[in-house]
C-alpha cells in the first residue's frame, strides 16, 4: 500500500526502500575488494558476473513465487518439496523422449496448480496457519516422492537441457528466464489490480475485506503463483542435473532460503511491504557472499557460520530501525 | 486466563468441553498400540516409550515458552547437535568430566537463548529468520568444532540421564532416569508457565504486545527469558537424546519442527497467547505414539511423513473450528 503512495514524486529518503540496494552496494564493494586484495583480479568481468548469478537461478525463480506469498502475509514451506517432486515428476515423463518435453512441463505446472490451491484452501477455508499448512504439505509432498523413487529417476532429453545449459553467449536462456519472470511479476504487483489486492489483503485483511476485495481469493491466488514459480524452479533443476532427483529441493533450501532472500530484500514478513526488486537484489546478494567466500577461501564450515549471521545481520540492517514490536 | 475469573457453577458446567482433546487422542493412540502389541501394557514397554518420548516432551514445553509469546524458536535442533557433538569432544573420554561438560552446555545454552532473544527485540528481526541464522550458525559451529566428523563417544556418566533404568522397583519394576528428569523439568516448566507472573506475561505479550506494553510488562525481559528457557530445555533435550543417540553432526535435525508440531497438538496457538505446558507435552507423547503405531502398523518411513503431515494440518484446523464454536 505504501507503494501507492510513494508513486507520486518525493523528495524525502526513504531508507527502507533503498535499504536493499544499499545492501548490495555493499555486497558488490565487499566482493570488488576480496578480487582486488587477493589479486584475483580475473574474476572481475562481466562474464563472470553473470555466472555467478547463474548459480542461483533456481533459488532466483523459487524467491520470486515466494515474494507473492510474503506478501499476501502468508508463507510458503513447500517450495523444496515440490521442486523435488517436479524434477522427477518432469524426468520421468519426459524419460529422454523429446517429443514427451511439453506433456512433461504441462503435467509440471498442473501439479504446482493444484499444490498451490490446496495450500490457499487449506489457509482461507480451514483457517490454518500457513506455516503449519505448508509445512505438513510438505510433509505429505515429500512423503509421496521418497514412497516412489529413491534415486535419479527419467531422464531429460536434450532438447530440454537448452533450457539450463543454452543462451546467447555468456548470457544464459535460463538468466533471461528469470530477468522476464522478474519483469512479469513487477507487472503483476504494480499495475494490475491483482497486485494492489495483494497489498491490501497482506497490509490489513480486515480492512480489505470491508473494502470489498475476496481477501479468500487473493490469497489463493498468491500460493499458486508461488508454488508454479517452484514448479518452474524444478523444471530447471531437471534440465541443469539432466535427471530428477527427490532430494534436490531438501538438499537446496529451498523453502528457507528462499524466504531468507526474500526477507533481505526488504519485504517484511508481516506482509504488505516489499517488492520483486528487493528480492530480486536479495538473490544477487546471496550469490555474491558466496562467491566472495570462494574468492577469501573461507573454509566451508566457517562459510556456514559466516552465512547465518550474514542473514540475521542483513535483516537487522533495515529492521533494526522499525518501531514495531516483532513477533 | 479466564477459567479463574468464571463462577464456580457456571465452572463446573462448562468443565466438559474445555478438556483439550489431545488427552482423548493421546489416550485413544495408547489403547490402539496395546491392542495391537498386549507387550506394551508391560512396565518394559510403556517405559522405554516414555524414556524415548522424554526429549521431545521436554523441547515442546520449552518451544512453548516462545511461541506463546508470539514467537518461533528453530534453533533448538542445532542446540541439540551442538550439546551432542560438543559433549562429547568436551568429555574427551573421561567420565570425571560429566558435571562440568552439562554445566558448560547449560551456559551455552543460556547465551543461545540470550542471543536470540536480544537479537530479536533490540535489532528487531523477526523471530523465524533470527533462529533461522542462529540454527545455520550453530551448525556450522557443529561441523567447525568436530571437524566434519565427529569422533570419540560419550561416557557412561553422561549417557547415564537419557539410557538408565532404575531397576527392581515395586509395582512399575523400573524407572527410567529420563522419566524422572521429564516430570521435574515438566512440573517446573508448569509451575512457571501456569502459576507465576512470568507466565502471566507471557500469556500477555503473546496476546498483544503494545497492551502489554502499555500495561507494564518488561517486554523485552520477559521475551529474552522466554527464548533462555526454550534453548535451555534444548540443552536438557541434548543431554538426554545423547543417552541414546549415536554422536553425529544431523542428531537435532528435525527436531525443532517436531517441537512445534507436538506444541501445535497441544492446542498451541501460534502467534501467541495461549498454550498450555502438559497439552505441549501431551502433543510430545501424541506424536511420539503416532510414530510407533505407524511402526506396528509396518509402514515404511515415507508414509509416516504423510501422516505426520496430514496429522498437523488437521489438528489445527480442528482446533481452529472449535475455537469458532465456543469463542474462545
Amino acid at each position: 500500500m505504501t507503494d501507492l503512495i510513494a508513486t507520486r514524486p518525493k523528495l524525502t529518503f526513504r531508507f527502507d526502500r533503498w535499504a536493499p540496494a544499499l545492501l548490495l552496494a555493499i555486497a558488490l564493494l565487499a566482493y570488488i575488494a576480496i578480487a582486488l586484495y587477493t589479486g584475483q583480479t580475473q574474476y572481475l568481468t562481466v562474464d563472470n558476473l553473470i555466472s555467478v548469478l547463474g548459480r542461483s537461478i533456481a533459488l532466483g525463480i523459487t524467491a520470486v513465487g515466494q515474494t507473492f506469498a510474503i506478501l499476501v502475509a502468508s508463507i510458503d514451506l513447500s517450495v523444496a518439496s515440490l521442486i523435488s517432486a517436479v524434477s522427477v515428476l518432469t524426468s520421468v515423463i519426459m524419460n529422454g523422449n523429446p517429443a514427451m518435453v511439453i506433456p512433461a512441463i504441462v503435467a509440471a505446472l498442473a501439479l504446482g496448480l493444484v499444490v498451490g490451491l490446496v495450500n490457499g484452501l487449506i489457509i482461507t477455508r480451514l483457517e490454518v496457519n500457513p506455516l503449519i499448512a505448508t509445512l505438513g504439505m510438505s510433509l505429505i509432498i515429500q512423503g509421496c516422492l521418497s514412497a516412489f523413487v529413491s534415486n535419479f529417476a527419467g531422464s531429460v532429453p536434450p532438447e530440454f537441457q537448452v533450457f539450463a545449459y543454452g543462451g546467447f553467449g555468456s548470457l544464459s536462456y535460463s538468466l533471461i528466464f528469470l530477468a522476464l519472470l522478474a519483469v512479469a511479476a513487477w507487472f503483476v504487483l504494480r499495475h494490475t489490480r491483482f497486485g494492489s489486492d495483494i497489498y491490501a489483503v497482506g497490509g490489513n485483511k480486515d480492512a480489505a475485506r470491508v473494502a470489498g476485495i475476496k481477501t479468500a481469493r487473493v490469497t489463493i491466488g498468491a500460493h499458486i503463483l508461488c508454488s508454479l514459480c517452484a514448479a518452474m524452479a524444478g523444471l530447471y533443476l531437471a534440465s541443469r542435473l539432466r535427471s530428477g532427483a527427490p532430494w534436490i529441493g531438501s538438499d537446496g533450501v529451498y523453502d528457507l532460503e528462499s524466504i531468507a532472500v526474500v526477507v533481505i530484500g526488504g519485504t517484511i514478513l508481516a506482509g504488505g511491504r516489499g517488492g520483486i526488486w528487493g528480492t530480486m537484489a536479495g538473490v544477487i546478494i546471496f550469490s555474491l557472499i558466496d562467491s566472495i567466500f570462494n574468492l577469501a577461501g573461507v573454509d566451508a564450515f566457517a562459510k556456514q557460520v559466516l552465512r547465518g549471521i550474514i542473514i540475521v545481520a542483513a535483516v537487522a540492517f533495515y529492521a533494526v530501525r522499525s518501531k514495531r514490536l516483532v513477533a | 486466563m479466564t477459567e479463574q475469573t468464571l463462577p464456580h457453577a457456571d465452572r463446573r458446567k462448562r468443565q466438559l468441553p474445555q478438556i483439550n482433546p489431545v488427552y482423548f487422542v493421546l489416550a485413544a493412540l495408547i489403547v490402539a498400540i496395546v491392542v495391537m502389541n498386549p507387550a506394551f501394557a508391560e512396565p518394559t514397554g510403556y517405559m522405554n516409550f516414555l524414556k524415548r518420548a522424554a526429549p521431545l516432551a521436554i523441547l515442546a514445553a520449552g518451544q512453548l515458552y516462545v511461541i506463546v509469546s508470539g514467537g518461533f524458536d528453530l534453533s533448538v535442533g542445532s542446540v541439540i547437535t551442538l550439546v551432542v557433538v560438543g559433549s562429547s569432544i568436551l568429555s574427551n573420554n573421561d567420565p570425571n568430566s560429566t558435571w562440568w561438560v552439562i554445566a558448560t552446555m547449560f551456559a551455552i545454552g543460556a547465551g543461545v537463548g540470550l542471543i536470540n532473544g536480544l537479537v530479536v527485540c533490540y535489532l528487531k528481526v523477526p523471530s523465524l529468520i533470527a533462529t533461522l541464522g542462529m540454527m545455520i550458525t550453530l551448525n556450522g559451529v557443529a561441523f567447525m568444532w568436530s571437524g566434519g566428523s565427529p569422533r570419540g563417544y560419550l561416557t557412561d556418566q553422561f549417557r547415564f540421564f537419557g539410557r538408565f533404568n532404575i531397576p527392581d522397583l515395586p509395582l512399575i519394576r523400573i524407572l527410567p532416569v529420563a522419566l524422572i528428569v521429564l516430570i521435574v523439568l515438566g512440573f517446573a516448566l508448569y509451575w512457571l508457565m501456569h502459576r507465576t507472573n512470568l507466565g502471566r506475561m507471557i500469556h500477555a505479550i503473546g496476546d498483544n504486545p503494545r497492551a502489554a506494553n502499555l500495561a507494564g510488562v518488561p517486554v523485552n525481559r520477559v521475551r529474552i527469558l522466554a527464548f533462555m528457557v526454550s534453548s535451555l530445555s534444548a540443552v536438557a533435550a541434548g543431554i538426554l537424546l545423547g543417552g541414546f543417540a549415536g554422536v553425529s553432526t544431523d542428531v537435532g535435525t528435525g527436531y525443532e519442527l517436531q517441537a512445534i508440531t507436538a506444541a501445535v497438538l497441544g492446542g498451541a496457538q501460534l502467534l501467541g497467547g495461549r498454550g498450555s505446558v502438559p497439552a505441549a507435552i501431551a502433543g510430545a507423547l501424541t506424536l511420539n505414539a503416532i510414530f510407533t503405531l505407524l511402526n506396528f502398523l509396518g509402514l515404511p518411513q515415507p508414509i509416516r511423513q504423510v501422516v505426520q503431515g496430514l496429522i498437523l494440518i488437521a489438528a489445527v484446523a480442528v482446533a481452529m473450528q472449535r475455537r469458532k464454536h465456543t469463542g474462545r
